[in-house]
């Protein structure tokens, strides 16, 4: 069975976006993740700088300091090369998870 | 992630945190920008900004602690905490540290010193095919050397050596040196490549003094020619004779023998003009070291199989000299089985020693945990009802004994090098290059930390049964400690009878020794060094053929008799102590020389007319040598009291009596003087006898100068003269009692062992008692606090606090004093008169066990009485 869980999908959600949008800071990802699902879906972020670092520490992003449109300076994140493997992975068992409950809950 | 980044960041926390505030911030700000432009006020903007992100600082901590790894953080917590903890309690700490500190510091010293002379190789190439070849008497000669060289099928060669001092002359003064004279192929078989220049070969040889070259060691080049190169085949006197350097050896080559270190090797075909006279023509002259490099793939088994072989050969050819020869191997180094086997056996008993000093130490200081786990129940009790883990308790306790251990660790590996250093530099008799070759490495200092580190763990574990026995709801209860359920004695309590009882015996014998030494010091042997200097001088170091050293010995006595205060002097070729020559004498009418066939084994020694009067030793019948007794005269001989009941039953009936030591040489006894010690303090009577030196020549003498006037004096005034005499001859003045210093030594140094070794043991009792009653008092307190409220007196208490203490002690120390008076039996082989029946001995060890009940149990004692009942009962 696939494995997952909450930090799953959010990490899921999080490398999707970067791989979407390529570098976004923590902020962005918030919005973008909210906008992309039609507000379906909201990040906390008590939960998603965790994430950010973890994964970070995992190698599956890098991140640096720049400066946003505004001229703030952000750090912003991007996927690494075992990130893209990672998140092709997340998504399968993603689909698998939908594709599960689904069936579980149309089974007559 | 990896483990050194996560260190690293433990050692860049405040950037690695002000990085996360940052991020967090321009989070923040960024909503707030985009609020704005949705149109909310500034102060709104703000408010929903710093709304939505919710709690920044448990998030600010949560992405700390992913970025500093949990595990490293909190053991890097646990530390701190542990030293905080211990900085509470210094008196504790310091017991701890010291503890360990000198058992590690035991430990590490003992190993090194096992390490370099047992464990550790000879520093020469392919070392362990190099052995050491003796026959009965340890020693060979020369034309024995020689046929076992050409007939041995095992060994790709053998090379022999043998010790001797020198007078050298490079120019100035005449000093003494120590060479090494060895055969041509010494270097080959050893397998040591010159420093500078090369060695002497075989090919240098052809003949008797044939090759008058020499090879000088590094660190003799470097003190006495500072390391100039350019004295390669430059010319230097060897006792007289001129000798061409021909190289240097490299640094760290310093002979065979571990202790004794050369100045320089010569050949040994040079041995008349080196020693004055030679042996290499006398089979039966053994003085040689013989080492062989054994051929690939021969067994010791085969090895010895072969050697023997031409033992068989040499017994057959030459019954009279070779008699009872039998060949073996021994590893080299020591001095073959001279020294090997007692060192290897006193190092080892050492390091056994050493090893229950760590155990006694590590046991103490579990008690000493105990005791502090006891005083902390509360504590503890309270963490684990506050949800803590008693794992995460034990860990903690565990880091204070891992702290405590690294701390007394260090410290012991700061000890141990002093002191090596110490030791390697320490030269035990000045009068030999005799050195302890002891270098601390890398071995060392590992063993040294992984003992530090292991006790650590063993003593760290003792609370473990109290940390798992703590229920959470002891902290309500009232009553927080109980006595544990009574058994017979606890395995602790067994260690520590067992110390105390290593500890009493340790001091016995130490006091033993002390006592021994002391009376050694007074003893009668045979000889007064009372009053009396040692001339020693060597006529060949100065050039003097044999018709002409005579003369010079006359001169030298006539000159120092006539100097002012001098009452009288005398010389001999050895004194006592300081060598021996090993003489098997025969009947007068004996005609079959093989020394199966002796009366007796005897030390001979030559003296010259007045020595026995200078010596302090008594005539106890007859006459003693006069200037008469000389090479036309009638052989004479003048026995010691041992000599004259075993061979002729009494002293007088040795008078006028004849032995042989030859088929040549019939000897006169004219005299009997009085046994005396010759080759150890602790010997049997040794039969002896003394022939004139006139009648039997000798270079080297010793000078005995009695007298009683200003030593000082006596002695400027005697160096004056014999410089006066010849001025190109070394020679060394001493203090006779001085020069005994090496007949001690071996009592002495059995002695200062024993008295450390009996130190660190009372050490280690006193902690281990300490932490009982120190224990017993914790885990007692609020009983002691009510039975103070009761109207205890403060002898009950006392005694409920300290009996089992002292019950131990007690039970400790008795069985000590019996095996300490057993051991010294033991003990009486190696110094004088040491007896265990001496009053003054049982005295001191029960005072001394006495007072060590009493200085360890003085703390807990004060701890007990000084309870404040009213305190105590408010707050448990």
């Amino acid at each position: 069975m696939a494995r997952n869980d909450f930090q799953g999908s959010l990490d899921l959600l999080v490398l999707k976006t970067l791989a979407q949008r390529g570098r976004l800071h923590g902020y962005g990802i918030v919005q973008h993740i909210q906008r992309a699902s039609e507000d379906l879906l909201q990040v906390e972020e008590g939960s998603l700088y965790p994430a950010l670092h973890r994964m970070e520490q995992s190698k599956w992003i890098s991140s640096e300091w720049a400066l946003t449109e505004t001229n703030r300076k952000a750090k912003y994140y991007k996927l690494t090369a075992v990130g893209r493997r990672q998140l092709t992975e997340a998504e399968s068992s993603f689909e698998q998870l939908v594709r599960g409950v689904r069936a579980m809950l149309s089974y007559a | 992630m990896p483990l050194l980044p996560r260190i690293a960041n433990l050692f860049f926390r405040t950037r690695v945190e002000r990085e996360i505030e940052a991020e967090i911030q321009s989070h923040i700000d960024l909503r707030i920008d985009d609020n704005l432009t949705a149109g909310m006020s500034e102060e709104e903007a703000r408010r929903d900004a710093l709304l939505r992100f919710g709690n920044r600082t448990s998030t600010k901590e949560r992405v700390a602690s992913v970025d500093f790894a949990l595990g490293l953080q909190s053991i890097w917590s646990d530390l701190r905490y542990a030293a905080r903890q211990l900085r509470h309690s210094p008196g504790f700490t310091v017991t701890a540290v010291l503890t360990l500190a000198v058992a590690i510091c035991a430990n590490a010293v003992v190993f090194s010193v096992l390490d370099a002379l047992v464990l550790r190789p000879l520093n020469l190439p392919n070392s362990q095919r190099l052995y050491t070849v003796e026959q009965r008497e340890l020693l060979n000669s020369y034309p024995d050397f020689r046929d076992l060289r050409d007939r041995n099928r095992a060994f790709d060669a053998v090379a022999a050596y043998v010790i001797a001092p020198v007078g050298l002359n490079t120019g100035g003064n005449p000093t003494e040196a120590w060479v090494i004279e060895a055969s041509g192929n010494y270097f080959d078989v050893l397998g040591v490549k010159p420093y500078l220049g090369r060695f002497f070969q075989n090919s240098d040889e052809h003949g008797p003094d044939s090759a008058p070259y020499t090879v000088l060691s590094y660190s003799y080049w470097k003190n006495h020619f500072q390391g100039d190169s350019g004295i390669i085949g430059r010319t230097v006197e060897i006792n007289r004779h001129a000798f061409t350097i021909l190289g240097v050896a490299p640094p760290q080559f310093r002979g065979i023998e571990l202790f004794f270190w050369p100045d320089m090797w010569t050949p040994l075909v040079d041995q008349a003009q080196i020693e004055g006279s030679s042996s290499l023509d006398e089979r039966y002259y053994r003085d040689l070291f013989l080492i062989g490099r054994l051929k690939p793939h021969v067994t010791l088994a085969q090895a010895n199989a072969d050697l023997n072989s031409v033992a068989i050969y040499l017994k057959k050819t030459y019954p009279r000299d070779d008699d009872g020869m039998l060949f073996r191997l021994t590893k080299p180094g020591l001095g073959g089985d001279f020294l090997g086997p007692p060192v290897r056996a006193f190092m080892t008993g050492l390091m056994l020693l050493a090893g229950l000093i760590l155990l006694a130490a590590c046991a103490n200081l579990g008690g000493l945990f105990s005791a502090r786990a006891a005083d902390r129940s509360r504590e503890i009790a309270l963490r684990v009802a506050l949800g803590s883990t008693r794992r995460r308790v034990l860990r903690q306790l565990l880091t204070e004994a891992v702290v405590i251990s690294i701390a007394g660790g260090v410290a012991g590996i700061a000890g141990s090098v002093a002191l090596l250093r110490a030791i390697s530099a320490w030269q035990p008799i000045p009068i030999y290059p005799i050195h302890l070759p002891v270098n601390p490495d890398g071995l060392t200092y590992a063993f040294a930390v992984l003992l530090a580190l292991l006790s650590g763990l063993l003593f760290g574990l003792a609370p473990l049964r109290q940390v798992f026995a703590t229920a959470p709801w002891q902290v309500v209860k009232t009553a927080a400690c109980t006595r544990q359920g009574r058994h017979w004695f606890s395995t602790r309590e067994v260690l520590l009878v067992i110390q105390i009882a290593a500890c009493a015996v340790l001091t016995t014998a130490s006091l033993v020794a002390v006592r021994g030494l002391e009376r050694s010091l007074h003893a009668t042997f045979g000889f007064q060094p009372q009053n009396a200097l040692v001339v020693t001088t060597d006529l060949n170091m100065a050039g003097y053929s044999a018709d002409r050293a005579p003369a010079m010995q006359r001169r030298m006595i006539d000159a120092v008799a006539a100097l002012p205060g001098v009452s009288s002097t005398g010389l001999i070729d050895n004194l006592p102590f300081t060598g021996t020559n090993e003489v098997p004498v025969f009947g007068s009418n004996a005609s079959d020389f093989r020394s199966s066939r002796a009366l007796t084994e005897t030390y001979r020694y030559n003296a010259s007319p007045g020595y026995f009067q200078a010596a302090g030793t008594t005539l106890l019948a007859g006459r003693s040598f006069t200037w008469d007794d000389d090479k036309n005269a009638v052989p004479v001989a003048v026995v010691n009291r041992e000599f004259a009941r075993k061979v002729f039953g009494s002293v007088q009936a040795a008078i006028g009596r004849h032995f042989r030591t030859g088929a040549k040489t019939r000897l006169l006894i004219v005299g009997v003087v009085e046994d005396g010690k010759y080759s150890s303090l602790t010997e049997a009577p040794w039969a002896v006898f003394f022939r004139p030196l006139l009648q039997d020549p000798s270079f080297a003498t010793s000078q005995i100068v009695r007298s009683e006037g200003d030593p000082q004096q006596v002695s400027a005034a005697v160096q004056r003269t014999i410089r006066g005499l010849d001025d190109a001859l070394p020679f060394t003045v001493s203090p006779w009692q001085q020069e005994l210093s090496f007949a001690l030594f071996a009592a002495r140094m059995a002695t200062i062992s024993l008295g450390v070794l009996g130190l660190l043991g009372a050490l280690l009792a006193l902690t281990g008692i300490f932490g009982l009653a120190s224990y017993s008092v914790s885990k007692r307190l609020r009983e002691f606090g009510i039975r103070i409220a009761l109207g205890a007196k403060r002898s009950e208490l006392l005694e409920a606090a300290l009996g089992r203490a002292f019950k131990l002690l007690a039970a400790g120390s008795v069985a000590g004093l019996i095996l300490g008076l057993l051991a010294t039996k033991v003990l009486a082989y190696v110094v004088y008169e040491a007896t265990p029946r001496d009053p003054l001995v049982l005295a001191g060890a029960v005072l001394a066990m006495l007072l060590l009940g009493l200085i360890a149990t003085w703390l807990p004692a004060q701890r007990a009485l000084s309870i404040d009942p009213g305190k105590l009962l408010r707050e448990e």
